[in-house]
């Protein structure tokens, strides 16, 4: 069987989470699609999933898994809730460009 | 061994994250989006959380990106071309993100020095004990998530339906 706490160290899982949020960020600022936003988000909730399921079996301790669970419930009542805004938004405006939405600024 | 498939997961899913975010149809990002989620599951099997990863599998792959697919389809995103940020707010983005990353990493680097304990229990990611855990010490947050829920789908029904007049 394959141990990962004995040949990965918990540093690489860390910077991976990094990584990946942080390019999660970069997708959030570049992109203006609201669709690919909210994919963008769930990368990063991805990011801290997978951070959290490293700690949990690297310290033998159940509720870091728990606690993805429930994450990714939110994250699923969230993607949800999401797309019904943006499907609505899309019928009233015909467009899922971020910078349509901007009539509360100033 | 096990180094080399993490190292081949993650440099997979770093990958894929990327060309999400930088390819030009939104169709393509979702497709990666999909195979960046395949290469966290595999993180997951390594780590021995098995119930995590088919929950993830199930909840990520099978419903999430199919409402987003769903959605394109839908909205027929894919025949204009999405209008483009400038190349200054590109560059300004790349470097916050990249000063965030350099951060965070920073940040955290001697973090991780907390003992780990040598023998580790491989019993700890199975449904068994997951689900012993989750039904004794976390049965009233599992009941508030049906709650919420129930909630999120009454309300997506009712932002995503059309106006009776």
């Amino acid at each position: 069987m394959l141990d990962v706490v004995r040949s990965v160290p918990i540093d690489y899982y860390l910077w991976l989470s990094c990584a990946l949020f942080c390019i999660g960020v970069f997708g959030v600022l570049i992109r203006r699609n609201m669709l690919v936003a909210l994919m963008c988000i769930e990368l990063m909730l991805n990011a801290v999933n997978l951070l959290l399921a490293a700690f949990s079996t690297y310290l033998s301790d159940a509720q870091g898994q728990i606690l993805v669970f429930f994450i990714m419930v939110v994250a699923a009542a969230e993607a949800a809730v999401g797309l019904g805004i943006l499907v609505m938004i899309f019928r009233n405006t015909r467009t899922t460009d971020i910078y349509a939405l901007d009539k509360l600024r100033n | 061994m096990t180094l080399a498939v993490f190292l081949t997961l993650a440099i997979a899913s770093v990958v894929f994250a990327l060309l999400m975010v930088l390819t030009k149809k939104p169709v393509h990002s979702v497709i990666f989006l999909l195979l960046t989620f395949f290469a966290i599951a595999g993180q997951y099997v390594l780590l021995n959380a098995q119930f995590l990863a088919v929950v993830h599998i199930i909840v990520y792959a099978g419903a999430v990106m199919v409402l987003f697919l769903f959605v394109l389809m839908l909205l027929n995103l894919n025949t204009e071309a999405e209008p483009r940020q400038t190349m200054r707010w590109k560059l300004a983005a790349a470097l916050a993100s990249g000063m965030l990353l350099l951060t965070l990493v920073g940040a955290l680097r001697g973090g991780a020095q907390m003992p780990i304990p040598e023998q580790s229990d491989p019993h700890v990611g199975l449904v068994r004990n997951l689900g012993k855990v989750l039904f004794t010490d976390f049965v009233v947050p599992f009941e508030i998530a049906g709650i919420l829920f129930l909630a999120a789908m009454v309300g997506a029904v009712l932002l995503a339906k059309r106006e009776l007049r």
